[in-house]
């Protein structure tokens, strides 16, 4: 088993690759991989409940850990206590760390 | 022996979040004693560029000092600074070609000159590598 951070800092009302980074992430886990999905900038967009939402939910239901970068949360006003189910907001250096522990990392 | 991480950065500065997000988890690291290293390509070259200067916000009404603008030249000086203090070493790389292309030879102290081998030398020496494309 493999550890996996993918590093997501745009958002899916903008570009259609967002959709297929949260797919590769739920494959991941299918796999049998370890998986943290990092947002990060406009990333968090869908933390908060909307439109594409449900994408991250499922995402998160199918066991990858979602967490949302609290200092971008606060940029863009979204409450880190009114973020979608699944989704958890965390500090950056959490990547710090995955990335020395040796974690394999994609950023988009 | 402390870990080493190595970034690879794209984007030029002023321009998008990346640069501030990848600025945050330089700082992290360095805050951690973590050995960084950095591999700027292309824009990035003129994230240390030693000539940004700040500038008054006359639409704001706001003087030099009052805006108060922030310049990465500064950041990377003092993420350099935290780093000596921690026994860290952030190693910072310019692409010399990047720098010819654009003009941006007059870099702080502290940054050097190198190619697209010095990032395979920092990725082969690294615990991790986190390149952050443009695109």
């Amino acid at each position: 088993m493999a550890k996996f951070l993918l590093i997501e800092s745009r958002d899916p009302f903008d570009n259609n690759v967002v959709a297929r980074q949260y797919d590769l992430a739920v494959n991941l886990v299918k796999e049998g991989n370890e998986v943290t999905l990092f947002l990060v900038q406009n990333g968090v967009l869908p933390a908060r409940p909307g439109a594409h939402s449900a994408l991250l939910t499922a995402t998160a239901r199918s066991g990858v850990e979602v967490l949302a970068d609290d200092f971008s949360l606060r940029e863009r006003g979204i409450a880190d206590n009114r973020l979608v189910e699944g989704v958890k907001a965390a500090s950056l250096s959490v990547i710090v760390d995955q990335l020395a522990n040796g974690r394999k990392v994609i950023w988009h | 022996m402390s870990k080493t991480l190595t970034f690879a950065l794209m984007d030029p500065p002023f321009e998008n979040a990346r640069s501030t997000t990848a600025m945050r988890l330089i700082d992290l690291a360095v805050k951690r004693g973590l050995n960084v290293n950095v591999f700027a390509y292309e824009g990035a070259v003129y994230l240390p560029f030693a000539k940004q200067a700040q500038h008054p916000n006359a639409v704001h009404g706001r003087s030099l000092e009052e805006e108060n603008h922030p310049l990465p030249r500064a950041w990377i000086a003092a993420v350099m600074k935290e780093a000596a203090a921690k026994g860290a070493k952030l190693d910072w790389v310019n692409c010399g070609l990047c720098v010819d292309e654009r003009g941006a030879g007059e870099a702080i102290e502290g940054v050097r000159r190198g190619s697209p081998a010095d990032f395979w030398k920092f990725a082969e020496g690294s615990d991790n590598t986190l390149v952050i494309g443009t695109k």
